[in-house]
């Protein structure tokens, strides 16, 4: 019954892990047409599930046993919900008459992943099965997206019943807005026109909603510079004309200066999260706000909002087309441009004999590389360097934990990437600490022969942790010096996966020009500078243009 | 400000522990709750009264409608509307202050419905400023044990709060 679902949802792959309290589900799919991927860990396999999500926007759907298994998902889950990606989770529980007696890999998983789904069900039995999973698979994919779990207590998956399926599904509480308010639509175009000093503020909204052309448009049409979040990256060209880079913390000082600045924000799929407003109440205080989100939630929740408009991005923003006004940029535009030649990314000081910086490791993986690149990366210095270096071309093109911050995340969501877009060039770039929470999917890629690159950016710290410390802790290094690590290039080759390390330029360009070339997985061990820092930055709960340069400018 | 929700909700196992749950991890503070059916089968209804500001309660209304069972909420403090709790005391009740307690449940069209030779249960029905009157005035006697039921409302008029 579950294997006919899954069918009529036109899910072609399973991500999962077995276990006792699955073996009726396993045993089904043994001769089902679907496809499944296994993993070392659960963890692995939820994050994969997460990429493959975020690569095809359908949603990813895992299989994990009761107890551990389902208590191995946690942090996936939690990570899908704040990063609003669609997953399907279906977890086995003991047999219904031992539900409640702590018996043999029980755990409460409905209880314990309430605040961290979208919506989840304990199913009582086999009838209730086909609504619920038309209802989770409906729920996962639309409105806000986010994580649905299904459990499963054994005896139900034994049971039989009636099969009757229907997609279509009316949820009495569940109707979300994707049409914008026409008078509010109005209000915007109106801001828009009279606007001096306007920015969009995009972001993950506007690649699940796949709203890039239309962004576009707007950003063109009006001559309105753009300004993405790590979530948002891709939903305009990262060589784009009007696009001014990523901003907050470890943002671009131009953006920042430009938020900072403006008359009005028009913020797209966004949420205003601390990492990017900084002190909220210095935040944009020159600026009049539309807001435009799915979720009403979202709405108000941090910042005053003047114009709200509750709707699909991309529907709300082609509506706007349709009536834009644009108003006069040039001057704001050129003083832009001022900036921007006063403040680029900081590429890390060299001298002749520095080491090999990440800053350069980033460039060469994004020269390198051509449109049809998918990049997953994990937490930390590198995912920030990732953010201000690799120029992102396409939506759905940069995979990055972006709410929870799992370090773990982006290796398994490679793999999940590399099925999703099989004639992709799939890019893993990962930090020594990140990579050593899921280093045991290394078997996976290797038994499945995935074409992929393993950008390791290894500093010997846990690279963040220890910039924070340097600038906030007098340099006491507590726990961030990852003493004990491997030998990376000796690992994969034991894994039976190709391996290159490089220690300066010319060493770390020819191995990303190998890894491409090459069939099958690689790892290539960067030994970067191990105690570069993260520039430009903003302290925490400071006004984002409040900038920590590091004596670059 | 004190604010009384009335929340619409399908009656699925866990739907109250979704709601409560949403209160304490986002720090909303519930200060009453009650929970009944309604007219329409497998809908029930909540009345929780929450102590918050008005950008607070905003939030609380929003991320109650996200909650895939609740099916409409509405905030009852901004429209006029009735308020009741029951609450049950038992109060010492020797021989001879029985008639004074009973003088002041009467006063308070409250009832007595239990009597043991030491103590009396009392039930009243009122608002918060009735309840703690009675409360204020019975305490004289000795209240060994309190229970209330928590705050239910509905609207005035003939304006009603539906799931459709």
């Amino acid at each position: 019954m579950i294997m006919a679902a899954l069918e009529k949802e036109g899910v072609e792959l399973v991500f999962g892990f077995p276990g006792g309290a699955v073996l009726p589900l396993y045993d089904a799919l043994y001769d089902a047409p679907l496809k499944h991927l296994l993993f070392r860990h659960e963890q692995a396999a939820v994050h994969a599930a997460d990429g493959y999500a975020r690569v095809t926007g359908k949603p990813g759907v895992v299989f994990a046993t009761s107890g551990p298994g389902a208590t191995n998902l946690v942090t996936g889950i939690a990570n899908a919900y704040m990063d609003s990606v669609p997953l399907v989770l279906i977890t086995g529980q003991v047999a219904s008459p031992f539900i409640g007696t702590d018996a043999f890999q029980e755990a409460d998983i409905t209880g314990i992943t309430l605040p961290i789904t979208k919506h989840n069900y304990l199913v009582k039995s086999a009838e209730d099965l086909p609504g619920i999973l038309a209802e989770a698979f409906y729920i996962a994919s639309t409105g806000r997206r986010g994580p649905v779990l299904i459990d499963i207590p054994k005896d139900v998956f034994d049971q039989e019943a009636y099969f009757n399926y229907n997609k279509e599904c009316h949820i009495p509480g569940y109707n979300p807005t994707y049409t914008g308010h026409a008078g509010q639509i109005s209000r915007a175009v109106k801001a828009i026109r009279d606007a001096h000093r306007p920015v969009i503020f995009g972001g993950g909204g506007l690649i699940r909603s796949g709203a890039s052309s239309a962004l576009r448009q707007l950003a063109e049409e009006a001559q309105i510079p753009v300004i993405l979040t790590l979530m948002g990256l891709g939903a305009y060209p990262g060589d784009g004309e009007l696009f001014l880079g990523m901003p907050g913390m470890h943002g671009c000082v131009t953006a920042n200066y430009a938020l900072t600045e403006a008359d009005l924000i028009i913020a797209a799929g966004v949420r205003f999260d601390d990492r990017v407003t900084g002190k909220l109440e210095t935040f944009a205080q020159n600026a009049k706000i539309i807001h435009i989100d799915i979720d009403p939630a979202e709405i108000g929740k941090n910042v005053l909002i003047d114009i709200p408009i509750v709707g699909d991005v991309r529907q709300v923003l082609e509506e706007l087309l349709r009536k834009l006004k644009p108003g006069n940029t040039a001057k704001w535009l050129k003083q832009i441009k001022t900036w921007q030649n006063k403040y680029p990314i900081p590429t890390g000081v060299t001298g002749p004999d520095s080491a090999l910086k990440p800053q350069f490791v980033i460039r060469e993986l994004s020269r390198l590389s051509d449109d049809n690149t998918l990049v997953a990366t994990d937490v930390g210095q590198h995912q920030m360097w990732c953010a201000q270096h690799f120029n992102v071309r396409k939506p759905c093109s940069f995979l990055t934990s972006g709410g929870l911050g799992t370090m773990g995340y982006g290796f398994p969501a490679a793999i999940g990437a590399r099925l999703a877009a099989p004639e992709s060039r799939v890019i893993c770039i990962t930090g020594d600490g990140s990579f050593q929470m899921n280093i045991q999917e290394l078997a996976t890629v290797v038994n499945n022969r995935f074409d992929m690159t393993i950008a390791l950016i290894n500093n010997g710290y846990l690279g963040m942790v220890r910039q924070w410390q340097d600038i906030f802790f007098n340099k006491r290094y507590s726990h961030t010096a990852l003493e004990g690590s491997p030998d990376f290039v000796k690992v994969a080759e034991a894994y039976g996966a190709r391996a290159i390390r490089a220690v300066n330029d010319k060493e770390a360009t020819a191995a990303v020009e190998e890894a491409f070339a090459t069939k099958g997985p690689v790892l290539i061990d960067f030994i970067v500078e191990p105690e570069e820092n993260v520039y430009p930055m903003v302290a925490p709960n400071r006004p984002i243009n409040e900038i920590i340069t590091g004596g670059e400018y | 400000m004190k604010h009384i929700l009335a929340i619409l909700v399908e009656n699925k196992p866990g739907a109250l522990t979704r709601i409560s749950g949403l209160f304490s991890r986002r720090g909303f503070n519930i200060e009453n709750i009650a929970v009944g059916e309604t007219v329409t089968p497998g809908i029930a209804r909540m009345t929780i009264t929450v102590e918050s500001s008005e950008k607070v309660i905003e939030q609380v209304v929003k991320q109650l409608h996200k909650l895939i069972n609740v099916i409409k909420v509405s905030n009852l403090s901004n429209e006029p509307s009735v308020t009741r709790e029951l609450m049950l005391i038992k109060v010492r009740a020797e021989t001879g202050s029985r008639s004074d307690i009973q003088q002041i449940v009467e006063t308070f069209r409250g009832k007595v419905v239990d009597v043991s030779p030491d103590s009396m249960i009392i039930e009243v029905t009122g608002n918060d400023d009735k309840l703690e009157a009675i409360k204020l005035l019975l305490n004289h006697f000795g209240i060994k044990e309190i229970v209330r039921t928590g705050k239910v409302a509905l609207l005035r008029g003939s304006k009603v709060t539906r799931e459709a």
